[in-house]
Parts: structure tokens; sequence; C-alpha cells
């Protein structure tokens, strides 16, 4: 099968620093893969250089056929690639609903605020609030909730249960796998191996800027000892 | 003559006016300073040097081609603002990952340059340029007389100041300029293209700083230096304002236009510099402005 997004050795620099050393990695079309690893080990550098946010980037980077590397950042989007980044993003000056509008809407399919209202209804009561009067769950399905509208089909999310007590963690479950049950292809990077084995398809491990292990959820149990060793979970 | 605390109302209401039509050019001008200052984050020096290319462009497509103040209402903001584009575009947008002084002293170096150009070519002395007839005259409001062409200044530059307003802060094309502001990287990863944005707001406060250079031209005359004598007030409007607030720099406009006018009435010797005693008590009691956020 033809993966929707694949990655091969990709290289990305901040200044002089070389922080990803050939990345290879593909996602077929409605899979939910999770890029796990410890912190600084090169996991929201992949997201960033795959979106084109890191443009000191070498490599191939395709969804869909189409090469991002050529692409700016500003048309990246049109390719139905959509970024929720792990700081989230949200703008204080704009109200929660406005937060929701701001991005174009790129391609049919995408949800109307309505249905956003109704999977977050939490975003609903709270529309007219500055965006970053939110706590920080609410801020987190703001920044999910703000993508879906705009009709992306590939999703990069990056670590979206930082900080987040444990039920709302599990209300970002139920998001993600109704984003599943939609056909939304996820790109998930998440240091909260408990939350990722939920929701997954598949795992790649990432070590030091390259890609180490790679294995479906099913592989999960009989891979314990090795995330224990290369994780520390 | 009826007299307000000693002064008759006729002088009195007389130098109201000549604070709020200076206020009304004040606040159109610090206003497009805080556009540019608020999304661009760059401190315009070349602005009073474009509200002097709105007055030269009125003044000119009028002796070249023959087209009232009308057409240069129109005219003039539209290739100021596309002088603007180019500048920004070709220029200024190199400077943007650097300290805000370079984009300071790059603008400081176009407004000489431009001054010195139109002084070069027009001389240093002030041409009349003649209100559209429609706007002659004035009516008798009984306690004062009120030239129309005055009246029209003000009501013009308060709807357009308005305007503004509202296209910055109630349209969706507003928030995406608040947004790109506060985090460009993020905007431009929705598939927004923030480096023409940028261009378009740099247009929209040159535009603006030239729809101020016509309205002015028939009250102050046309001049090279214009820009240069009323830069440093209007810079002075938008650090009590408070840098980059659109609405501070509107009613901070209008209310140290008048303020300068009331002084002259009450206490002549004080009318140039009460606008910068001003700012210094602003800056020491509250230096973010009057409607600036604390940092």
């Amino acid at each position: 099968m033809t993966p929707l997004l694949e990655v091969r050795d990709l290289n990305a620099w901040y200044g002089e620093s070389h922080v990803l050393h050939g990345v290879n990695m593909h996602v077929s079309k409605g899979e939910t893969v999770c890029i796990l690893g410890r912190n600084g080990m090169g996991k929201t550098t992949t997201l960033r250089s795959i979106m084109g946010i890191v443009r000191q980037r070498q490599g191939r980077i395709t969804l869909g056929g189409q090469d991002l590397t050529a692409l700016p950042l500003h048309r990246t989007a049109h390719t139905g690639l959509g970024f929720v980044p792990e700081e989230r993003g949200i703008f204080a000056t704009l109200s929660v609903e406005e937060n929701l509008l701001l991005p174009p809407v790129i391609s049919q399919g995408g949800m109307t605020l309505d249905e956003i209202y109704r999977l977050f209804p939490n975003l609903l009561e709270r529309r007219r609030s500055p965006g970053t009067k939110l706590s920080g769950g609410e801020q987190q399905m703001l920044a999910i909730a703000r993508i879906l509208r705009t009709g992306a089909t590939t999703l990069l999310l990056d670590e979206p249960t930082e900080g987040l007590a444990p039920v709302i963690i599990d209300a970002i479950g139920v998001v993600l796998r109704e984003l599943r049950a939609r056909g939304m292809t996820v790109v998930l990077v998440e240091q909260n191996f408990r939350f990722a084995s939920k929701v997954a398809d598949r795992f790649y491990i990432m070590d030091h800027g390259q890609m180490t292990h790679e294995f479906p959820v099913g592989e999960l149990a009989a891979r314990m000892d090795m995330l224990h060793e290369t994780l520390g979970v | 003559m009826p007299m307000i605390f000693g002064i008759p109302v006729q002088a009195l209401m007389g130098q109201l006016l000549v604070g709020l039509i200076n206020g009304s050019f004040y606040a159109l001008l610090s206003l497009g300073l805080a556009v540019i200052f608020g999304l661009l984050r760059v401190i315009n020096f070349a602005h009073g040097a474009q509200y002097m290319l709105g007055a030269f462009v009125a003044l000119l497509v009028q002796t070249w081609l023959g087209l009232n103040y009308w057409f240069a209402l129109i005219l003039a903001p539209l290739i100021v603002g596309a002088f603007g584009a180019l500048v920004e575009r070709s220029m200024l947008s190199r400077l943007y990952k650097l300290d805000h002084l370079y984009g300071l002293l790059f603008t400081f170096g176009l407004a000489l340059t431009l001054e010195g150009l139109f002084r070069w070519q027009f001389g240093a002395s002030g041409q009349p340029y003649a209100p559209p007839p429609a706007l002659t005259g004035g009516v008798n409001l009984g306690f004062m007389f009120l030239p129309l062409y005055r009246g029209w200044v003000v009501v013009a530059s308060l709807v357009i100041c308005l305007a503004v307003w509202a296209l910055i802060e109630k349209t969706r094309l507003g928030a995406t300029l608040r947004a790109a502001t506060e985090n460009p990287v993020m905007v431009q990863s929705f598939g927004i293209n923030v480096p023409m944005l940028l261009t378009l707001t740099y247009a929209l406060g040159a535009g603006l700083a030239a729809l101020a250079g016509v309205l002015a031209a028939p009250i102050y005359q046309v001049s090279p230096l214009m820009g240069s004598n009323i830069i440093i007030v209007v810079f002075a409007v938008v650090v009590v304002g408070g840098m980059g607030s659109i609405m501070g720099a509107i009613v901070t406009g209008y209310l140290l236009g008048i303020a300068e006018g009331l002084t002259k009435v009450f206490y002549p010797e004080a009318s140039n510099i009460v606008i910068f005693v001003i700012m210094a008590i602003v800056l020491i009691l509250r230096p973010a402005g009057l409607f600036g956020k604390e940092a």
C-alpha cells in the first residue's frame, strides 16, 4: 500500500546544530502513528520539519505524492497537513471563536462550527473568552478543534497530553479515537506511553535524531523490555 | 460678549476648533504609525515623508493632469500605498529579523532622502492648494464661525479612524493581522501568506499617511518640510496612547490636539511644549502609555 505521508532520509539543523540524522518513516491513510522517545531526541523537530517550520532541512517529504520540501510554509497547509504544536499556539488577542475561525478552510470535509462545539462543549460555553484564559486542557482542545475545521486530512500532533490532568487526557483520547473513526491520518508525538498505547496503530521509537525501532500496536507487550530500556517507562 | 474663565467664547471655540483640526491630523497619522508598529514592529520614521508625498500627489495630479481634490483623495493613498508596498517588499522586509533599531534607521534614511529629493525639485517654501469649491466658505454657528473645509476634515478623519479601528478589531481580516503579530510562524502554518499581509499592512499605513496629506494640503500648504514638522509630535502622540494601540492613537491624537489648542488660549507660551510635557509625565507614571498593555 502506498503511504500517504513518507519521510526519506530527513536531516535538519538549528543553526550549526545537526538535530535529525536521516529520519525515515511512513504513514498510511487513516493510520494513527505515534513517535515515542525521550526528551531532546528530535521528535518535535521531526514534526516541525515535516510541516516546514524548520527550514534548514534536507531529504524528501511527500504527502499524497506531493513533495513538501519545495513549498513555502504558508503553502504546506494547502496540501491537507495540519499542525498542533506542543505550546498549542492559542492567540491571546483573539477570543475562542476567533481562534477557531482563524485558519482558512483549505478543502471540503472539515467540521462545521456546530460539529466542533458538539465535540468540545466547553468551547461553546467559553466562545467569547480570550483564548489564553482557557484551562490547559481546554486550550489543547481548542488547538485541535481549530485544525479540524480546515478540512486537513493529516494531523501532526505534538505532545497533546503534556501537563494535563488524567481526566482531560482521557477526553483527548476520546477525541483522537473519534478522528480515527472519521478517517483522519494522525502523527502523534508523545512521552505518555500509556496514553499512546490506547490511541496509536503503530509506533516509531526515536533516539538521537533517528528512528531506531518500528512496530505495530499488537507487538507492544512483546517489546516492553526494549521500551523500558529506551524510554525509561 | 459671553466669557468662560475670563476668555471670550468665540476665542475659546476658535482655538478648540484649531485643536480639533490638529488633533484630526495627529489621530490619522498616529493611527497609521500604530498600525505599522503594532503589526510589523517597525518604528516608521518615513511616515511624515509619506504624509508629505500624499499632499504632493494631490498638487501634482492637479497641476499636471487637471484632476481635482476628490480624485486626489482616492489616488494619493493608492499611489503612496503602492510605493510603501514596494519599499516594504524590496527593502524593509529584509530587516525584520534584526533589532527594531535597524527598521527605524532605514525609515529615517528614507524620510531624509524623500524630503531632500522634493526640496531639490520643488524648493522649501509651501505651495498653495485650494480647497474644493463645495467646501469653501463656512457657517455661522452663533458662538463661532466654522469654515466648512475644517469641519469636513474633522468629520472625515473621525470616520476614517473609526473605520480602520473596526477593520483591525472587529473583522476576520483584523483578527488574522493581530494573530500574525503575535505568532507569525503559527499563522503561516495555517496556510496564510503572512509576508503578503505585512506588505499590505505597511501599504495601508502609508496610504493613511497620504490621505492625511491630501486633507492637510488646503490647510497647511504643500511643502517638502510638512512631514518633518509634524512627525515628532505624532510620535509623542503614539507614545502617550501606547505603542501599537489603535484606539490609543485615535483618542490620544484628538485629546492632545485639543490640549494644545486650549493651551494656546490660557498659556500660549507653553502651547509648543504641552504635548511633550504630557508625554514625559505619562512615560514616568505609565511607561506603556494610556492605552498600552504593561509588559
